[in-house]
This record gives C-alpha cells, sequence and structure tokens, in this order.
C-alpha cells in the first residue's frame, strides 16, 4: 500500500460510517480515486471494492480519473442560467476544447459544471480552484484563464 | 470559567472595538464579498495603513446581505458612528481611508449609511433605506457586525444566553416555548418544529442524535451558507438547545463540500465553544453531555432528505426510503432522531433568549416569525434578506430588491427552487406564507427567490428545473426516474419548436403521476415547475408549440440573429468577436451572418457598438439581408 493511503488510514481508526470521509481525504490527497485506492479503501473498511465504487460513483464529487493543474468550475444554478451562465460555460468550453468532466490534454484544466456556490447574487459565477469569479462576461473569460 | 466570567471577558474585548482610540475597519469577507474582490480590498487597506502610519484594526465579518454593492467596508472611527461603504475597489479603498482617517472627510458619494447612535451630516441611517426598512433582523442578527471567528464577539451580543436559560428549565419547557413562538421548519416543508422534537423527546432511546442540515442544495439559494459564514455560533448553540430538550447526546452538521469557508468557520467556532463548555461533557455544569461532529456532503441534491441525508452519513449511497417510520422514531442508525434546518436553529436560540411569545409578534397567525431569502436574477438589488412572513411578494421585489433591473418588465418570481413555481405578475400581493404560497402552486422552500424579467422563457426556465431534477433523481422509484425523463423529452421537443398541442396535456398527466407516485420530495414536487409555468403562462408554451416563437428570444432553436444593412458600418468588430467564424466581411462592407454555421451565442449582438446597434435577435420572423458583403451604403 502506498505510503499516502496509510497516513490517511491512520486517522480514521474505528470512526462509524467512515467511508465517504476516507474517500474524500484520499481524493484530496492523490487527487482521484485511482483502482488501487478504492481496493485499499474496501480492505481497510473491510466492505467489497463493488460497494466502495457503488457508494463513490453515486456522489458528483468522486472524480475516477486523474484531474488536471487546476479545477475550474462554471455554476449553472439557476441565478446563474438565468444570468447567462451557459454562455460562460460554452466559452469556457470553446477555449479549452473539453467538455465538463473532462481535462485539457497538458493536464492544466480540468471542466466541471455545478449547480450553485452560494454566490448567486453576483452571478453568473466561475471558480478556478479557490478563486470564486462573480459579475463574469463571456469576455473575461480569456483573461481570467490566461492567470493560471 | 462560569458564563458570568465569560461573558465580562467577551464583552470587554467587543467594547473595545467601538470605544478605544485607535478606528477599526470592517470587511465583508463572506465567499460573496471575496467574489466581488473583498481579498485584493483588503490588502488595499493593510498597504494604505502602513503608508499613512494609521494604527487601526482590521476585521474580517460576515455578509449583511447587501450583495449588490460588494465590496463592502464598514468603518467605526472614535466618536463617529460606524460607516458603510460599498461598491469599492482598491483603488477607492486606499483614497476613502486618506479622506476619512486622515482628513476627516467622511465622503458621503461613498457611504450606504451609518448604523447606530448619532449622525453624519449627508449620509443616511443604514437602517432606513429601502433595501433594509422593510426587514426584521433576528436569523440575520450578527451577519456583518461581529466577528464570525471570535466567540467572544457572539457572547458580547447576547449569544448562549439562550442556552443557559435552557438549561435551567425541563426539557418540556423548552419545547413548550418554541410551541409559543409558532417556529416552522425552515428547510421547506414547515413542519412545526416543537412537535417534531416531542415526539423524538417522547422516545425511549439511550441514544437519539441531532443533526442540522446544512446540505442547501436548491440551486439559487445561499441563505445557510451565508449564516454559517457570518454567524455559525447562533446556529450551534441552538442544536445544543436541541439536543437538551430532546435528550440527544450526539449531533451532526452535514454540509455541502461547495461552501468550504462555512465548514472552515466551523471547524474554528466548534472548538472554541469547547474551551468555554458549551459543548462537550457536563455543558455548564449542567450535567448534560452533548457533542457535535461535521460531516461534509460530497455533492448529491437529493442527500438534502431527511432519510438520505441519514442514510449518508452512515457511509451508504445517499437514497431515501419511505417514511414511516419517521427519523423521529428510526432516524440514523436506527436510534430516534431530530433533524432541523441551519436556519431553523439559529431560531431556535433567539427564541429562549426573548422568548416565544416576543418571536410571535412577527408573521402571520400560521407563518410565525422572519424568514430569510436568497433575492437574485433580475433585480436591481441582490442579495440577502430577512423580513417577517405574511410581507407581499411585490413590496419583496419592488421596495427591498428596487424593482427589475434597467426598469424592464416583471415576468414572474421562482420561490421554493426544483420543489417550487414560477408565480406570475398578478400575484405579487400575494402575502409570502407556507398557506399562501402552496395554494398558488408553488412551495416557501428554503428560501430561494428568483426573479425573473420579460428576457426570460418560462419554459426554458421549466426545463432548466426538469433537467436539474432528472439528473438528481436517485433513481430508485420508477415515477420519478423515469417520468422526470419523459417529461423533459416533451419539454425539449417544446422548446426546438418541435411540440405537438397534445404535448401540454400530456406534461400535465405525467406531472400527476410523478407528483403522487414518487417516494421522496423530490419526485413529488419536481413537477411543481412546470406545471406553475403551464398554469401561469399557458399561452408562451402554445406560442412555441403553434407559432414555433419564442416571445422572450431564449430557446436557442427558435431563434435567429442578423446585421441590419442600413445599420452596420463595416466595423468588423462582430467578425472579429465571433466564436464559429459565422460572420463574413470585411473594412466598409455589411457584414452577414451564415445562418447555418450560426451558434445563437448572442456575442456580435454584444459587441456591437452602440452607436450603431445593428444585430437584432428575432424570434419567428425572416429579415432580408444581403448574401454577400457588400459596400456600406456611401462609401
Ligand atoms: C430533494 C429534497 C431536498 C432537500 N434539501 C434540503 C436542504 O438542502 N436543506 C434542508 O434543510 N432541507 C432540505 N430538505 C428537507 C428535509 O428533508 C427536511 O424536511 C428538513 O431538513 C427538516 O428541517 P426543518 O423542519 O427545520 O425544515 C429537502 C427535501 C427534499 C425532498
Ligand atoms: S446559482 Fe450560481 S452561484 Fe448560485
Amino acid at each position: 500500500m502506498p505510503h499516502e493511503l496509510a497516513e490517511i488510514f491512520k486517522s480514521y481508526q474505528a470512526e462509524k460510517g467512515a467511508v465517504i470521509p476516507l474517500l474524500q481525504k484520499v481524493q484530496e490527497n492523490l487527487g482521484y480515486l485511482s483502482k488501487e485506492a478504492i481496493s485499499e479503501i474496501a480492505k481497510f473498511s473491510g466492505i467489497s471494492e463493488s460497494e466502495v465504487f457503488g457508494v463513490a460513483s453515486f456522489y458528483a464529487q468522486f472524480r475516477f480519473t486523474p484531474r488536471g493543474e487546476h479545477s475550474l468550475k462554471v455554476c449553472l444554478g439557476t441565478a446563474c442560467h438565468v444570468r447567462g451562465g451557459s454562455n460562460i460555460l460554452e466559452t469556457v468550453e470553446r477555449e479549452l476544447g473539453v467538455q465538463p468532466g473532462g481535462t485539457t490534454s497538458d493536464y492544466k484544466f480540468s471542466l466541471e459544471r455545478v449547480a450553485c456556490f452560494g454566490c448567486c447574487a453576483l452571478a453568473p459565477v466561475m471558480v478556478v480552484d479557490k478563486d470564486v469569479h462573480g459579475r463574469m462576461t463571456t469576455t473575461k473569460v480569456k483573461d481570467i484563464l490566461g492567470k493560471y | 470559567m462560569t458564563f458570568e466570567e465569560i461573558e465580562k471577558k467577551a464583552l470587554l474585548e467587543w467594547r473595545v472595538l467601538e470605544q478605544v482610540e485607535k478606528p477599526c475597519l470592517l470587511v465583508g469577507a463572506a465567499t460573496c464579498g471575496r467574489s466581488a474582490g473583498a481579498l485584493a480590498v483588503i490588502d488595499a487597506i493593510n498597504k494604505t495603513l502602513k503608508e499613512f502610519n494609521i494604527e487601526a484594526k482590521v476585521i474580517q465579518v460576515g455578509c449583511i446581505g447587501l450583495c449588490y454593492a460588494e465590496p463592502m467596508v464598514d468603518i467605526i472611527k472614535p466618536g463617529r458612528p460606524r460607516i458603510s461603504y460599498g461598491n469599492l475597489t482598491p483603488e477607492i479603498v486606499s483614497q476613502l481611508i486618506e479622506d476619512y482617517l486622515i482628513k476627516d472627510n467622511t465622503r458621503p458619494d461613498l457611504a450606504l449609511g451609518y448604523i447606530g447612535d448619532g449622525r453624519v451630516d449627508g449620509i443616511p441611517a443604514l437602517f432606513d433605506l429601502p433595501v433594509l426598512k422593510p426587514q426584521v433582523r433576528i436569523v440575520l442578527r450578527n451577519c456583518g457586525f461581529i466577528d464570525p471567528e471570535n466567540i467572544n464577539h457572539y457572547v458580547a451580543n447576547d449569544g448562549y444566553k439562550g442556552l443557559v436559560r435552557a438549561l435551567k428549565m425541563e426539557p418540556e419547557a423548552i419545547i413548550q416555548e418554541i410551541k409559543k413562538s409558532g417556529l416552522r421548519g425552515r428547510g421547506g416543508a414547515g413542519f412545526p418544529t416543537w412537535l417534531k422534537w416531542d415526539i423524538c423527546r417522547r422516545e425511549l432511546s439511550p441514544e437519539k442524535y441531532i443533526i442540522c442540515n446544512a446540505d442547501e442544495g436548491d440551486p439559487g439559494a445561499f441563505m445557510n451558507r451565508s449564516l454559517l459564514e457570518g454567524d455559525p455560533h447562533s446556529v450551534l448553540e441552538g442544536m445544543v438547545i436541541g439536543a437538551y430538550a430532546i435528550g440527544a447526546n450526539q449531533g451532526y452538521i452535514y454540509c455541502r463540500a461547495e461552501y468550504p469557508l462555512a465548514l472552515e468557520r466551523l471547524n474554528i467556532a466548534l472548538p472554541q465553544m469547547e474551551e468555554y463548555g458549551f459543548v462537550g461533557d457536563n455543558i455548564l455544569g449542567s450535567g448534560f453531555n452533548f457533542h457535535i461532529k461535521i460531516k461534509e456532503g460530497a455533492g448529491a441534491f437529493v442527500c438534502g432528505e431527511e432519510t438520505a441525508l441519514m442514510a449518508s452519513i452512515e457511509g451508504k449511497r445517499g437514497m431515501p426510503r419511505a417514511r414511516p417510520p419517521f427519523p423521529a422514531q428510526s432516524g440514523l442508525w436506527g436510534k430516534p432522531t431530530n433533524i432541523n434546518n441551519v436556519e431553523t436553529w439559529a431560531n431556535v436560540a433567539v427564541i429562549l433568549e426573548k422568548g416565544g411569545e416576543w418571536y410571535a409578534q412577527y408573521g402571520t397567525e400560521t407563518s410565525k416569525g422572519s424568514k430569510t431569502f436568497a433575492l437574485v436574477g433580475k433585480v436591481e438589488r441582490t442579495g440577502l434578506i430577512e423580513v417577517p412572513l405574511g410581507i407581499k411578494l411585490g413590496e419583496v421585489i419592488y421596495e427591498v430588491a428596487g424593482g427589475i433591473l434597467k426598469g424592464k418588465q416583471f415576468k414572474a418570481v421562482q420561490t421554493g427552487g426544483p420543489s417550487g413555481g414560477c408565480l406570475p405578475v398578478n400575484l405579487l400581493d400575494l402575502p409570502v406564507d407556507y398557506e399562501s404560497l402552496t395554494d398558488a402552486g408553488s412551495i416557501m422552500g428554503s428560501g430561494g427567490m428568483i426573479v425573473m424579467d420579460e428576457d426570460t422563457c418560462v419554459v426554458d426556465i421549466a426545463e432548466y428545473f426538469l433537467s436539474f431534477t432528472q439528473a438528481e433523481s436517485c433513481g430508485k422509484c420508477v415515477p420519478c426516474r423515469v417520468g422526470t425523463k419523459q417529461m423533459l423529452n416533451i419539454l425539449e421537443r417544446i422548446s426546438k419548436g418541435e411540440g405537438k398541442l397534445e404535448d401540454i396535456e400530456q406534461l400535465e398527466r405525467l406531472a400527476n403521476t410523478v407528483k403522487s407516485g414518487s417516494l421522496c420530495g423530490l419526485g413529488q414536487t419536481a413537477p411543481n415547475p412546470v406545471l406553475t409555468t403551464i398554469r401561469y403562462f399557458r399561452s408562451e408554451y402554445e406560442e412555441h408549440i403553434n407559432k414555433k416563437r419564442c416571445p422572450a428570444l431564449v430557446c436557442r432553436k427558435l431563434i435567429s440573429f442578423y446585421i441590419l444593412p442600413d445599420k452596420c458600418a463595416g466595423c468588423m468588430i462582430c467578425l472579429r468577436n465571433c466564436p464559429v467564424e459565422a460572420i463574413r466581411g470585411g473594412k466598409r462592407l455589411i457584414h452577414v451572418i451564415d445562418q447555418d454555421k450560426c451558434i445563437e451565442c448572442g456575442t456580435c449582438l454584444d459587441v456591437c457598438p452602440k452607436r450603431f446597434s445593428a444585430v437584432v435577435k428575432v424570434s419567428g420572423v425572416k429579415i432580408e439581408v444581403p448574401r454577400e458583403p457588400i459596400l456600406v451604403k456611401g462609401s
């Protein structure tokens, strides 16, 4: 087992219902849930691999392929939809040449669509890593991408 | 430390802010403020203070709700009331510091209002502004005023007094106090809070659980986020009181992962509570033990539903199950469990401090107290508001929110998110209470309020919500899984201009099946956006179907863009900006859009200079334009 996984498992000894926090921690550290990680989590939690995968695949947060260096999320919540969020998403898709769920070939950006960051008053909203960009316009997209 | 000692210490720290010689700057740095640039403003403040050698305190506070004016900074200068400034940039804030703190010019042009006693020439009282005047601040009492990372600020503003009082009462008496207040659940369904507590309290079990539902899945709503970021202790205090009344020793907060700052603030607040003995073993010497754990959601809307949420805490797929048994009897790990929304918990703390009767003076006969709403969409003043229940929809939209953006026409207001409905102009007199909204075909929901103007298409909105619920359906029951998909197919057809007249009846039939046959609230309410838009805007559906026309000019398959030959000046701006190279032209040539290549993104319309205004968007009509670019007339 990779050293990183062993470290993470240590802090979860004997906690009831800890599969999801465990998956989150592993994804946070490794960027995604590899086959190996899922199998180790299954062994550790004493449930089958398919059960672990069943849980992980239910939730939108979990990824099963490596991620790009930056995560780029475009909001398509109601407020953003009403104020043109889909135009922002399309522009990003065109600029990067990827669809939501995809990663650019240089592994620089992973693109996702999200339903609401809770900054609806500043819609439309786009988030790169931890930076929230409010009051977006299609013309701002290129400038912002260029900063990363 | 006894509570009196804690209080004394807290008050001392709080008063320093307002009375000491040093000025204090409070920056609204919740997620909304940050996305408007609050962190850059803080950098500029620190730099300027250093540059002029000014000693001042800089504190990050939560959001007061005036998101339209973000980034905001409040300045307290000794001897003056606190003044709120809005729409700041790093440059403006540097100038402001120089003007106000050095030259003593209060800059009324940048000020929104002053807060507290006293007067400032040329600046209105903040709470007299039209946006704040109709509001009451119960849940949001501290948001934007205190440092949410400092428990002393909360305590100094009457925090944890409700808990101290509750611990001296019998559990039954606490529940009676909640009953007197008339508080109903703020998470959507509006179930009387006292009744839920009472059922759970009566269950005989050595193990019981309390849950705070902070999943806030409604896309377009952020009341719970703001509250957790701006005043986490108010929610936590409510939970401890509830746990004591019900007899639970373990609590969970289930917060969605999309709210990292809220999670961070909770993680800061909990150890502070422990240190003061407000949570943990033998709380404030009462012998009562209660522990709280924070659980991070993993991105599934259905996990806001109580039974799905509990499955998720147990580490399973977040699928709802049939009720009964209700969580109060058999919830988390099969034990009696009481779950309430973030806002419900925050109300509990004040009710215990000030009394149920005090709370019940606000609101209507059946809907007591106040409610927070995330007021967004096409209004002048977007933000977070708290109004007494029973206020008229129109008052919220026209007084508080200042009317429709750019003077356009109001079309509909959407309440209750994916479970709610769209209400038209003739319902602007409707009082905002649980029953009135339900009768009108919508619901109160958790507090999303999205205002739409004439440029919003109701078919598009119905399609939007249904595509959301369809994607978020967990798939466990057939009516929801298959029914929403079929409804979505029909809506997609209509918005493409391929609808048939019988589609509307078919939608209504399907909607009723999905409503009555689904297992949980997701499916039971998913058809509401479709049903209300048909009920109030049927003619728009018919226009899409019969005339292949989208009157609001939104549905992409039904609109076209043209460049008017007599207006185009051949400046080439649209040509350069078109993302798909669908525009042909050249210098001093009349530009032409290739309709086959055009993806209807509207970029040309956005970039065409105002003085030409040569691009038009139409639906259901054709405009004569040259086939090839030709010379602009007169050149
Ligand atoms: C699909 C679905 C999503 C829900 N999402 C939330 C939510 O995000 N937050 C919430 O407090 N309640 C949500 N609820 C309601 C909860 O099931 C539950 O009624 C509520 O948390 C009870 O708290 P209250 O009595 O304080 O309102 C949702 C219900 C359904 C059916
Ligand atoms: S709808 Fe986009 S941030 Fe809420």
